[in-house]
């Protein structure tokens, strides 16, 4: 048994929430860069080049990329063979209080009702998993509220399968229209239960652009959905054209014979996150 | 054919008034920041017969909640925030003088009418482009709510600050219909 102290994990954590809010992950540069060749509006070229601009004005300046410096969202996966010592839950909250006040972070966090901010961004959403290994890997995400405001989950009946889903998905997206920071990346979950088809598809936003779903059926359905998305023609900042869209990730789960549980989250594009590998 | 121009503000109706949706305009001057909290607190203290914060008249309200500024810098990222939950907001405002906001994303009818009623324009801003805005802010200062934190109304002193029009007083809009 590998033991990891809770402890041991401020330090590298704080670092990458200051690191992932002022340095945009490469797979998400080269998707912006490939966007701005291949758009063919004007508006939308405009708004690509300021994005790139923008990513390599924070690289030097060391502000962060986006003033919504986001909630934390944490994903933890422990493999089975680590033993975790000490309490996870207050080593990931100290990590995001040092990080967001270390890095010149904005504090988001705030009581629903009386909007009182928490004025250190915690408590961070964390989700903890075990799976088979040795490694102890923390995924974290500064999600922002303007996307997070235009995702939506629903319950489908089965009956409306894949149309029903790509329907539903459609007109999310042209419904959000401009808010959510256009070109998106959009993260499905499909199946699960009603609280597990939101997180499958937070889950999907932290794959890589480059990389192709390795089901090819999932491969087949995310690629379908971004022609249909990119169909729209909403384009950079909703000023029309080719890119609304950078990439489409889905997980799918088994679910209830009774439902068909779909969850839309839509991520824009400063889709800023960061793995810690212990 | 759209047109470019550089604005001082506070603006006026002959400012405004040329303005056409997808025009771009260079912002000088000075920007009220305010966002969801401080709308909600505005309105309460415009229904209580106090004096704003700041002077309406001609003013350019950008909605926007900066991060925190770096010792060596006047303020952080400061880019747009969404501006439709601003909206149920917007039309008193116009109507007591405010020329302009600056945000991103739609705006609702009742603002687009707004706008037309009291020759006002909506501005977008780059979304996410937070680093590259906060480079034509030479000052910022915070001038009321200060307990709101990033949500607290400040004056911000800008340089050439880059914003589109998207709806313009004769009820132009620049946003893409999306094909469904």
């Amino acid at each position: 048994m590998r033991e990891i102290l809770a402890d041991s994990l401020i330090e590298p954590v704080a670092e990458a929430v200051v690191n992932s809010n002022k340095f945009l992950p490469p797979d998400v540069k080269k998707a912006l860069g490939r966007a701005w060749e291949r758009e063919t509006s004007p508006a939308g070229r405009d708004i690509l080049h300021q994005l790139l601009e923008n990513a390599r004005m924070a690289e030097d300046t060391g502000l962060p990329l986006c003033q919504d410096t986001g909630l934390a969202v944490f994903f933890v996966y422990m493999g089975e063979e680590c033993c975790l010592k000490g309490d996870l839950n207050k080593a990931l909250n100290e990590a995001v209080r040092r990080g967001y006040s270390r890095g010149y972070l904005r504090k988001s966090a705030c009581h629903p009702l009386t909007r009182k901010n928490t004025t250190d961004n915690t408590p961070a959403i964390i989700h903890l998993e075990q799976v088979p290994g040795r490694d102890f890997i923390i995924r974290f995400m500064a999600k922002g509220g303007g996307s997070e405001n235009m995702s939506r989950a629903t319950m489908l009946a089965p009956a409306q399968g894949w149309a029903g889903i790509k329907d539903f998905v459609l007109r999310r997206v042209a419904e959000a229209g401009p808010n959510p920071c256009p070109p998106t990346i959009v993260g499905l979950g499909i199946g699960g239960t009603f609280d597990m088809a939101p997180i499958l598809a937070k889950k999907a936003l932290f794959r890589s652009l480059e990389e192709t779903n390795p089901d090819p059926e999932l491969a087949k359905m995310e690629e379908e959905l971004l022609a249909g998305i990119n169909n729209l023609g909403i384009g950079p900042m909703g000023l029309g054209g080719e890119v609304t869209s950078l990439g489409v990730k889905i997980n799918m789960a088994p679910c209830h014979i009774a439902s068909l549980p779909l969850a839309v989250n839509i991520q824009c594009h400063s889709a800023r996150h960061a793995q810690v590998r212990i | 054919m759209n047109s470019e121009y550089r604005l001082q503000t506070p603006l006026g109706d002959d400012d405004v008034g040329k303005l056409r949706s997808g025009d771009k305009v260079l912002l000088s001057g000075l920007l009220y920041t305010a966002r969801d909290a401080a709308h909600k607190r505005l309105m309460d203290c415009l229904g209580n017969g106090e004096n704003p914060p700041f002077p309406l008249q001609g003013a350019v309200i950008y909605y926007v909640g900066p991060t925190p500024a770096p010792p060596d810098r006047p303020i952080g990222s400061a880019g747009p925030t969404t501006s439709y939950r601003m909206d149920t907001y917007a039309p008193r405002l116009h109507d007591l003088g405010v020329k302009a906001t600056i945000g991103k994303g739609k705006r609702d009818a009742k603002v687009k009418e707004s706008l037309k009623k009291n020759t006002a324009v909506y501005f977008g801003a780059t979304g996410g482009a937070g680093a590259l805005l906060s480079s034509c802010i030479q000052q910022a200062k915070v001038i009321a709510y200060e307990d709101l934190g990033p949500e607290a109304i400040r004056v911000l002193k800008v340089k050439d600050f880059p914003v589109l029009v998207i709806n313009d007083s004769l009820g132009g809009e620049l946003y893409a219909k999306p094909r469904i």
